[in-house]
């Protein structure tokens, strides 16, 4: 008792700290650190589990309780704040599938994806993928309109997906939710979404060296002259 | 502690009531119409006394190497003044565990564009081999929001893209790496559409394009606001669909050299097993990125985990010659509340849909669309010159960006639709930025400088080509937004086919570290005395306290 009186007058000192136990073991770390600051603080050096620290990656995906809760909770190492009471670990990686294929020969056809994937037509639209999801996807939403072969609805439901991995851990089906929406993705961009006419022809303005002449005189330009050109740009409204 | 109201203090929310009040009347004028923008020829007095590039003490003249007597920023002339993490003597040479046609450092944008270009133009697959640092992709390339550059719309022309980026760079870029890239951006956006980029698109097809900051045209492409991630997934799916060889975990560490002077290969060096790795390769690409997580004069950063300035340091040793290396690009608005997501980026896009940084007083005091060095200048001016800036909790000073405005121009859903990524990341920290404003200040967001290339992405050192971020030339001193992304795809894909051109006819000799050697010598008769090592490989970000009671025993 006498100790943990003695700790509670140095928290005071230090300010606000949070308790957390990172794999089983306590450690006492600022408030307001997200889990991956707050474990290197406590002394952790990523190698793996830490990619871009910025929620675009996925490579920290992590899963967590807190003290007295049975509850599996699922978030990104890098965007979650500790809180007291948090039994953290790290995920380094999803042993998940991967299907190989040549896009160019692929059509979006109803069958496709079940073609690819066929462990999809598994899912027990247990809505386990959703739930873990760290970016709040429909992830069973997807997966289902997978199975029906509606390949815009997965683009477009799946379009924030950062291939984190935690469906995938979690999907008692063993569905890779996250490379069965990247096929439909592409399928979608490449095949369903109308191509951009004026790229197609400003390529062709440029083949046919339309620009040539005016892109040298720029290059060989005197800077004053150049500055001058600068200074007369219209700026678009 | 101060109670929480919807994610601010109560002392940061009585700011907020000024904001609010002078919205109406700043919504009269927005975008570039909504405040005097800085004439050119002036632009550089705000620089000069507000942005971080210029204050000289923070940086020095390099004692060694091809740049030397060169200013570089304090944290880059450590890394220049190290010594090499290899020593001859711990490497064998003559037992080559990786023989390959081309070699690329870097899994980003950069790299994977080079390895699919060498292969679209003619080389095999098993003839390439990718070494990055940590996962498949894993590089800033992912983290882009806003966008990508190309003037590709019947109101824009190459030579507005080129007058854009000249003006912003400060006229001192390389005039034929600007031509290059404005004349291929609009193929590189097909090529895009063909692999099944989703590009924000009206119904007909046509691209969505937005304006950024010092651009005349709208010319900003995007997927929402996870522009990189999107264009990152593609290009890694499609180097996995061609079995390219790929070594995760695997950081080059020191480049190899033959004895005609050529580079040709680099050691690796698994990070998990310590065991090193020898390449051999007739073409050695480094797209390793930039500088980011050196944290230049203390600045947080926007940048990915393994942004630490180690192809710099590899192509030095090799004699590659640098340039720009002290022009760092500090983002105008990097988060600055609350604390657990401090410097991460806010995308220029915010501003280029009419969002307006605005004092504590609820001021506007700058155009939302300078030049990013203008723009970050003219933020710190108000912050630590004028002390208009908002104080947080933990002490940091910032600027409004007043993002309510974004759905009052753009109708209501503008945010989640165009900002998801933005809107999830301030929504997880208990902040609506529909509703509120977000805190910015200026972070480290990119290495304006590099390593000197030619159009054919060829470094100084035979054998040795680079692209990307590690490169410098392209941007001058400022880039603009969407013309990094450009330049990854643009010079990407020509070290792609000019690495596999070179890997059809080189003969190597025989392999040596001899420049290590000769480096360790130069740094001795220099007389810099350092227990530094270079390439970093990754920032250490343990407690304090923990390192200083660290004891190595196994």
């Amino acid at each position: 008792m006498a100790e943990t009186k003695q700790e509670e007058k140095e928290e005071q000192k230090e300010g606000e700290t949070v308790r957390i136990y990172i794999m089983g073991r306590e450690y006492k770390v600022p408030a307001g650190l997200t889990i991956m600051k707050a474990m290197e603080y406590a002394g952790y050096r990523f190698i793996r589990g830490c990619g871009c620290r910025g929620g675009f990656c996925g490579a920290c995906a992590t899963v967590y309780r807190k003290k007295g809760d049975y509850k599996l909770r699922m978030d990104l190492a890098c965007q979650k704040v500790v809180e007291d009471g948090m039994y953290l670990v790290q995920l380094p990686f999803t042993p998940a599938e991967k299907a190989i294929y040549n896009l160019s020969e692929l059509q979006p056809t109803t069958n496709v994806l079940l073609e690819y994937y066929p462990e999809i037509a598994k899912c027990v639209s247990c809505n386990t993928c959703t739930k873990a999801c760290p970016q709040d996807l429909e992830v069973m939403d997807f997966v289902q309109a997978a199975i029906r072969g509606d390949i815009e609805q997965v683009a477009k439901l799946s379009f924030d997906c950062i291939m984190c991995g935690l469906c995938a851990m979690r999907c008692p089906a063993e569905i890779v939710p996250y490379n069965v929406a990247l096929l439909a993705r592409r399928l979608y961009g490449r095949n369903m979404l109308p191509r951009a006419k004026h790229v197609e022809e400003r390529i062709k303005e440029i083949e046919e060296g339309k620009f040539d002449k005016e892109i040298e005189r720029f290059v060989k330009m005197s800077l004053e002259e150049l500055k001058e050109e600068y200074r007369k740009r219209e700026i678009e409204e | 502690m101060e109670k929480i109201v919807r994610g601010y203090p109560e002392s940061m929310r009585k700011s907020i009531e000024l904001v609010e009040k002078t919205r109406d009347e700043r919504l009269k004028h927005v975008m570039a119409e909504s405040y005097p923008l800085i004439p050119l020829d002036q632009r550089i007095d705000i620089l000069r006394k507000y942005h971080p590039d210029y204050r000289m003490e923070m940086k020095r003249p390099v004692k060694v190497g091809p740049n030397k007597g060169d200013l570089m920023p304090n944290e880059v002339a450590d890394l220049l003044e190290a010594h090499p993490l290899v020593s001859p003597k711990d490497v064998d040479l003559s037992k080559i565990d990786y023989d390959t046609d081309i070699l690329i450092i870097g899994s980003g944008g950069t790299g994977l564009a080079a390895a699919l270009w060498a292969y679209y133009s003619g080389a095999k697959p098993e003839d390439i081999l990718i070494a990055t640092k940590l996962r498949l992709g894993d590089a800033n390339s992912k983290m882009s929001q806003f966008g990508i550059q190309a003037a590709d719309r019947p109101e824009d022309t190459p030579m507005t893209h080129y007058l854009d980026i000249m003006g912003a760079g400060g006229f001192v870029n390389d005039r034929e790496m600007v031509k290059t890239m404005v004349m291929e951006a609009p193929m590189i956006i097909k090529w895009h559409e063909e692999l099944g980029v989703m590009y924000d698109r009206e119904p007909d097809g046509s691209m969505v394009e937005k304006i950024g900051g010092a651009l005349c045209r709208k010319r900003l492409h995007f997927c929402k606001d996870y522009t990189g991630l999107e264009i990152m997934r593609n290009l890694m799916d499609e180097v996995q669909n061609l079995k390219i060889p790929i070594l995760e975990f695997s950081p080059a560490v020191e480049l190899v050299t033959d004895d005609k002077g050529q580079v040709a290969g680099a050691v690796l060096w698994n990070m998990e097993t310590s065991e090193y790795h020898v390449v051999r390769a007739k073409s050695t690409v480094i797209t390793t990125g930039g500088f980011g997580r050196l944290h230049i004069q203390g600045f947080a950063t926007t940048n990915h985990y393994g942004a630490t300035c180690d192809g710099v340091v590899l192509a030095y040793r090799v004699g590659a010659k640098l340039r720009d290396m002290d022009s760092v690009q500090y983002h105008p608005t990097g988060a600055a509340y609350p604390e657990a997501i401090v410097g991460l980026l806010c995308t220029e896009k915010l501003r280029g849909m009419g969002a307006q940084p605005v004092n504590k007083n609820g001021e506007l005091f700058v155009n939302p669309l300078e030049p990013r060095d203008v723009e970050a200048a003219a933020i710190i001016r108000e912050c630590y010159e004028r002390n208009n800036g908002i104080i947080t909790p933990t002490g940091m000073r910032g600027v409004w960006l007043d993002t309510p405005m974004i759905e009052i121009i753009n109708g209501k859903g503008a945010i989640e639709n165009n900002f998801p990524a933005m809107f999830r990341q301030f929504g997880r920290q208990g902040i609506d930025m529909r509703v509120d404003p977000i805190l910015v200040f200026p972070t480290l967001h990119y290495q304006n400088g590099g390593v000197i290339i030619n159009i054919k992405t060829e470094t100084m050192v035979p054998g040795l080509f680079a692209a990307g971020e590690v490169t410098g030339g392209l941007h001058g001193r400022n880039r603009l937004a969407g013309n990094s992304w450009m330049e990854l795809q643009v010079f990407g894909r020509r070290a792609g086919i000019y690495a596999a051109e070179r890997a059809k006819k080189a003969t190597l000799g025989k392999l040596t570290l001899d420049h290590v050697v000769k480096y360790e010598r130069m740094l001795k008769e220099a007389g810099i005395k350092t227990d530094r090592k270079a390439p970093m490989i990754l920032p250490d970000y343990r407690g304090e306290k923990v390192i200083a009671h660290t004891l190595r025993i196994f």
